[in-house]
C-alpha cells in the first residue's frame, strides 16, 4: 500500500516546506563551489569563470603539507579504528555477555560527549602522561573517535548475519578459523568497509579535537582552514573548501554504494 | 539465538574486546577523570596546575571573581556566557523542531523510493566539513552577501545591515548545522507509525490539525525528544560556530572553554567548565533514557 497517494494522509503546505528545508541544506554549499570559480579578488562578486584559485591551492606549499598530514592522520586512524572495531563487534554477537550494556556504553561515549570536552581531557592527558603533542597525538584521539563510527554498521552487519550459516560450515568440517576468514569475513565485508569509510571522514574532517591536540608541525586542512578563516574570506579558502567538500561527498557516496551492493547480494 | 556456537569460549571474546575496551578506557575515560580531578586544583598563573592544592576557585569563579584585595565578588560574566550559549541552543532546538517535523513528516509519508532519496538529500550535507559548511555561511551573511541582497530585493531596503557577527547569525549556523539531527530521529519514529491510525482519528470526528497533534505528535514524540537532544548537546558545546560567525564577540562556553587553555591560562576553571558541560550532557542523556529507552524495548 503507497503511502503518498492516500489523500486522507497528506497534510497541506509539506511538500513546499521540505523543498524550502533541502533548498536551505544545499544554498550555502552550492554558492561555495560556485564562488570558488570566480577569477575576481573580491571573494562575493562575480565577474567571470575561472580555475586560478585552485591554481593557488595546489601551489601553496602549507596546503600541501596539511593535505599530506591529514591523509595520513586519516589513514591510520581508519585502519587501527576499524580493526578494534571489527574485533570488537565480533566479540559483542552472540549470547550477552557480562557488562554487556556498559561496553556498550562505552563504545558510543566519543558520539555522546561534547566534542570540546573530548578535546580538553585529550589535551590535559597527553600533557600528563608526556605524549609530545604533534602527529602521534593526533592519532591517537583519531582512532578514539573514530572506533564508533566504525563499530556501528559492522555491528548491524554482524547481527544481521545468520548464524546458523557457521553450524553449517561447522558441519561441513570447517574448522572455526576456516569458518571465520570463508563465511563471515565475507559477510560482513560490506559492513566493514562502510564503517571504513565513515571512519576516514570522520577523521579528515575533525576540526575541534586535531586543533587542540595537535603541534605546530602536525596542522591538518581543517585547522589550516579555519587558520586562514579566521583571517577573513578570500576566494583561495573558497577553494580549498570546495576540494574537502568534493572529497567528503566522494566519500559518503563510495560508503552508500557499498553498502547498498552488500545488501543487493545478501 | 543458538547456543551451540564453535568459535565461542569466553576468554576468545575478552581477547577481541579488549583492544578496543583498552584504548577507549585509556584514551576517553581516564582523560575525562584527569579533567574532574583537575578542576578542583589550584591553577599555575603560566599555565597548569599546582598538584596537590586543592581547591573549589574554578567552581565558584563561575558566579564570583577576586578584586585587587582578594575578596570574592559577584561576577555575572560567565552567567551571561552561559545565559547565551543555553539560550542559542534553545532558539536553535525551537526553530530546528518546527522545520524538521514537518520534513521529516513528509519524508514519512512518500513511498520507499523517493524517502531513500530524500533522506540520502538531508544527509549528504551532514557529512561535508562542518567547518567548510559554517564558512560558506560567512559568505552568504557578510556584507554585501546573497542574504543581504536578497532582502534588499524584497523592499526591505536595509542598505548596510551586517548580520554577520551578531547572535542571529550564530543562531542561523547552529540550525544549519545540526537540522538533519532533527529531522531524522523524528523519520525514523514516524517511519514505524501505523498510518491507519490518523483515518482512526478522522472517523472519530478529528480534523487534520486534531490528528496531527493528538496522533502524529505523540508517537513521534520519542523522536522528537531525541532530536531535541542530538541538537541542544552540540550546540551548547559548539566551538568554531560562534567564533566564526559571531566573530569571537559572540563567547558561548566552548569559546570560553578554549580560551582559559589559550590566553586565559587558567586550566582549572576550564576543565572545571568542561566537567560542567559534560555534566549537564550526562544529564539529559540520563533523563531521556528513563522516559525513552525503556518503552522503545518493550
Amino acid at each position: 500500500m503507497s503511502r503518498a497517494h492516500n489523500p486522507l494522509w497528506r497534510f497541506r503546505g509539506l511538500a513546499g516546506g521540505t523543498a524550502l528545508t533541502v533548498a536551505f541544506l544545499y544554498l550555502p554549499i552550492v554558492l561555495l563551489v560556485w564562488l570558488s570559480f570566480n577569477e575576481n579578488k573580491i571573494a562575493t562578486l562575480w565577474t567571470g569563470f575561472s580555475l586560478r584559485w585552485y591554481g593557488t591551492v595546489f601551489d601553496n606549499p602549507n596546503i600541501l603539507r596539511a593535505t599530506q598530514n591529514s591523509l595520513l592522520v586519516a589513514l591510520v586512524a581508519t585502519a587501527i579504528s576499524t580493526t578494534l572495531a571489527t574485533l570488537a563487534a565480533l566479540a559483542m554477537t552472540g549470547p550477552r555477555v557480562r557488562g554487556h550494556g556498559l561496553i556498550n556504553a562505552l563504545f558510543g561515549l566519543p558520539l555522546l560527549v561534547p566534542e570540546i570536552v573530548t578535546a580538553v581531557a585529550s589535551l590535559l592527558f597527553f600533557l600528563a602522561i608526556g605524549i609530545e603533542l604533534g602527529l602521534l597525538s593526533v592519532m591517537i584521539a583519531h582512532v578514539v573517535f573514530c572506533i564508533p563510527f566504525a563499530y556501528l554498521p559492522i555491528r548491524a552487519r554482524l547481527s544481521d548475519m545468520d548464524p546458523r550459516l557457521l553450524e553449517a560450515a561447522a558441519d561441513l568440517y570447517a574448522s572455526p578459523v576456516q569458518a571465520f576468514w570463508r563465511v563471515t569475513l565475507p559477510l560482513i565485508m560490506p559492513g566493514i568497509l562502510s564503517g571504513a569509510m565513515l571512519a576516514f571522514i570522520v577523521s579528515l574532517d575533525d576540526f575541534v579535537i586535531t586543533f587542540f591536540v595537535a603541534g605546530p608541525g602536525a596542522t591538518t586542512l581543517p585547522v589550516y582552514i579555519f587558520g586562514m578563516v579566521r583571517m577573513g574570506i578570500t576566494p583561495e579558502v573558497n577553494a580549498l573548501a570546495s576540494l574537502l567538500l568534493l572529497a567528503s561527498i566522494a566519500c559518503v557516496a563510495l560508503s552508500w554504494w557499498i553498502g547498498r551492493m552488500g545488501r543487493a547480494k545478501s | 539465538m543458538p547456543t551451540n556456537r564453535p568459535w565461542k569460549p569466553n576468554h576468545r571474546r575478552l581477547a577481541l574486546l579488549a583492544p578496543a575496551v583498552l584504548m577507549l578506557v585509556a584514551f576517553m575515560l581516564l582523560p575525562m577523570g584527569l579533567v574532574g580531578l583537575m578542576s578542583w586544583l589550584e591553577p599555575d598563573p603560566y599555565g597548569g596546575v599546582h598538584w596537590g592544592e586543592w581547591t573549589t576557585d574554578s567552581y565558584v569563579r563561575f558566579l564570583f571573581d577576586r578584586d585587587l584585595e582578594d575578596q570574592w565578588v559577584l561576577n555575572t560574566d560567565y552567567l551571561q556566557i552561559f545565559a547565551r550559549s543555553f539560550g542559542l541552543a534553545l532558539i536553535a532546538v525551537v526553530i530546528t523542531l518546527l522545520v524538521g517535523l514537518p520534513a521529516a513528516l513528509y519524508i514519512a509519508l512518500q513511498d520507499e523510493k523517493r524517502r531513500n532519496l530524500l533522506l540520502l538529500l538531508i544527509t549528504i550535507p551532514f557529512w561535508v566539513n562542518l567547518l567548510v559548511r559554517t564558512y560558506a555561511w560567512m559568505l552568504l551573511l557578510r556584507n554585501g552577501g546573497l542574504v543581504e541582497q536578497g532582502l534588499n530585493q524584497l523592499g526591505a531596503g536595509l542598505e548596510g545591515i551586517n548580520i554577520l557577527y551578531t547572535p542571529w547569525a550564530v543562531a542561523v549556523g547552529l540550525v544549519y548545522a545540526y537540522l538533519p539531527f532533527m529531522v531524522l530521529p523524528i523519520y525514523s519514529s514516524l517511519e514505524k507509525m501505523d498510518w491507519r491510525l490518523m483515518e482512526a482519528a478522522f472517523d472519530l470526528g478529528a480534523n487534520r490539525w486534531q490528528a496531527f497533534r493528538r496522533v502524529v505528535v505523540p508517537l513521534a514524540m520519542p523522536g522528537i525528544a531525541a532530536g531535541c537532544l542530538l541538537v541542544f548537546i552540540p550546540a551548547l558545546g559548539t566551538y568554531y560556530i560562534p567564533e566564526l560567525l559571531g566573530g569571537g564577540k559572540q563567547m558561548m562556553i566552548g569559546s570560553l572553554i578554549q580560551s582559559q587553555f589559550g590566553s586565559a591560562r587558567n586550566w582549572p576553571f576550564g576543565a572545571a567548565l568542561a566537567f560542567a558541560l559534560l555534566g549537564m550532557v550526562l544529564l539529559g542523556m540520563w533523563l531521556y533514557a528513563r522516559r525513552y529507552q525503556r518503552s522503545a524495548t518493550t
